[in-house]
């Protein structure tokens, strides 16, 4: 399994994705990647790898530490979930074009954490903090 | 009988982040035109005090993540000015080749991915896949391949760059590890001259300024990392004294702060400022190219600025293939600082225009005090100036495509609002 934790850790929850691979770096049988997030360079990332879980901070207007699972390979992505992207051609653009050119992995899964403060920090939100720990752990034990 | 428009963008697509634009007509008169957007690096500038001054360069790069080295070098430059340190040819090589490398990434996603889908009537880079797929591939080898110049030289990864420090680089790249740059660098020279063909050809709306564009200016080189600021109205001073001629005012309607000359009012910085001020340093081929795409040695159609961005990827593979033919490593791989308090400037060519950074040192060299002034700050009010000619002249458009025409107007700046992170909505009211 191949897992990138997209984020910035500057920008308190938006750090949520780093904070997950940060954890997981050295557990057998994972590979995992932190980004920053621009979508050009997450096609090249994941190109070639069958099964794929990324994992990023998402505002849905859900409670904060809310997880997210998305299934990219059953189809398109939830407009509403990405449009808070600060990338002009992030994550959601990146799955597309990736199906769109046929190079989309076989298996990729999306965890999204709701985040509650986005402001400059390092420190994750409680509720944050906490979903960082569950979904590092159910990663873990092999997703 | 009075007449009121108003359209509304609740998130401005295919820029870097988000801004906000409003738009308010009165029996086909502009009667308001605001576009805004927010100043993290306000946030940055108060989180970087106390801090290391060798921090600077790695927490300044995550103010952008298409855009790191801009800040990894301004910082860089800022405190090797301090601290008094000059680097020896070498280390200035490899930084404008990663420096290349990042104008490549930059530029090439904005030309493809961004900018070309609005010249084509398509709605983004997915749809133009559908349409041209062979041109999206290409697309996506040259920003693959300023990704590898990045991870040469940048410490093994591409994704915010480990290896630069003030004084240097934490370890020398070897001969090896750089020459695997230029098989895959010759193919980007041939696709970026291709590239400049393309662009060349789309149709360019009718938007005339007289700019006052501020670059670097370099004695030899087309600037990048180096330089004095000049501009076009016969201004030329060291970048220590940027604070003298630029200053930014809070615009209260729009939460932003613009930048501006003090004595000018409204400048221009980025890509058409750059190939303006120094036409005469472009390398023949892209001076060449740039003479087949009709473009003149001065831009005043702001449209046209995909066409210069492109002009600059060919370039920046020239420059990048050169300096990664004659790289020699350097004896050792950075200077040792030695910190004091001192006051610091630095001042380099991000894609979208001149960063500025100052900072002030403690004797210890912690940071006592940091400004930075991003490209997309400094262009704000010359980005409405564009508006105001660009809405005026398509009045006649309905909602949606004049909507379209402001879109497509406010990314020929290629606008890095992840530099100022917010949302991006666009309101027009017709009265």
């Amino acid at each position: 399994m191949f897992i990138i934790g997209i984020g910035n850790p500057y920008r308190r929850d938006d750090g949520a994705g780093i904070a997950v691979v940060r954890r997981l770096d050295g557990v057998a049988g994972l590979e995992v990647v932190a980004h920053h997030g621009e979508g050009l360079e997450l096609m090249g990332l994941w190109q070639g790898h069958d099964d794929v879980v990324v994992v990023d901070a998402v505002s849905s207007g859900a409670a904060a530490g809310t997880v997210h699972r998305l299934d990219a390979a059953a189809g398109p992505l939830p407009a509403a979930l990405f449009c808070h992207s600060s990338h002009a051609f992030g994550l959601a653009q990146a799955v597309e074009l990736s199906r769109e050119m046929g190079s989309l992995p076989a298996r990729m899964t999306i965890i999204g954490i709701e985040a509650g403060d986005w402001s400059a920090g390092e420190v994750l939100t409680a509720p944050v903090a906490a979903a960082v720990a569950a979904v590092a752990a159910e990663l873990a034990e092999g997703g | 009988m009075a007449r009121t428009r108003t359209i509304k963008v609740d998130a401005l697509a295919r820029v870097e982040g988000e801004g906000s634009l409003r738009l308010r007509l009165k029996d086909g008169v502009i009667q308001q035109l605001e576009f805004g957007i927010f100043e993290p690096p306000r946030f940055f500038e108060a989180f970087l005090v106390g801090r290391d001054y060798s921090e600077a360069p790695d927490i300044t790069a995550r103010i952008c993540g298409i855009c790191p080295i801009a800040y990894q070098m301004g910082a860089i430059n800022a405190m090797e000015d301090a601290l008094d340190i000059q680097v020896p040819r070498p280390i200035r090589d490899l930084r404008r080749l990663i420096y290349c490398g990042e104008w490549i990434e930059s530029h090439g996603l904005h030309v493809y991915m961004l900018h070309a889908p609005d010249f084509l009537g398509l709605a983004d880079a997915i749809e133009l896949a559908k349409v041209n797929r062979p041109l999206v591939e290409k697309a996506l080898r040259l920003k693959q391949i300023g990704n590898e110049i990045l991870a040469a030289v940048g410490g093994g990864r591409a994704i915010h760059p480990i290896n630069l420090r003030v004084g240097g680089f934490y370890r020398a790249p070897t001969k090896q590890e750089i020459g695997a740059l230029v098989e895959p660098l010759k193919w980007a020279v041939e696709t970026s001259l291709e590239t400049v063909r393309v662009v060349s050809a789309f149709e360019f709306p009718e938007v005339e300024q007289d700019y006052t564009f501020m670059a670097l200016r370099h004695e030899d080189e087309y600037p990048i990392h180096e330089g004095r600021l000049i501009t076009n109205r016969g201004d030329d001073f060291p970048v220590r004294d940027f604070e003298d001629h630029v200053d930014e005012e809070h615009v209260a309607r729009s939460n932003a702060l613009h930048g501006f000359m003090k004595a000018r009012g409204a400048h221009h910085v980025g890509p058409m400022a750059r190939y303006s001020l120094n036409h005469d340093r472009l390398g023949a081929t892209a001076r060449q190219a740039a003479a087949e795409a009709g473009l003149g040695p001065v831009i005043t159609n702001p449209f046209h600025s995909i066409i210069v961005r492109s002009v600059e990827i060919l370039q920046a593979c020239e420059d990048a293939l050169r300096l990664a033919e004659n790289y020699e490593m350097p004896d050792r791989p950075f200077i040792e600082p030695e910190p004091r308090a001192a006051v610091g400037y630095g001042c380099t060519e991000a894609p979208r225009g001149i960063c500025y950074h100052r900072y002030e040192l403690a004797e210890d060299g912690a940071i006592k005090s940091a400004r930075i002034i991003p490209p997309t700050a400094q262009n704000q009010k010359i980005i409405e100036s564009d508006l105001w000619q660009v809405v005026e002249r398509n009045l006649h458009l309905p909602d949606e495509d004049l909507k379209w025409r402001c879109e497509q107007a406010i990314r020929n700046y290629d606008p890095c609002i992840s530099c100022a992170t917010h949302f991006l909505k666009l309101e027009v009211e017709r009265e």
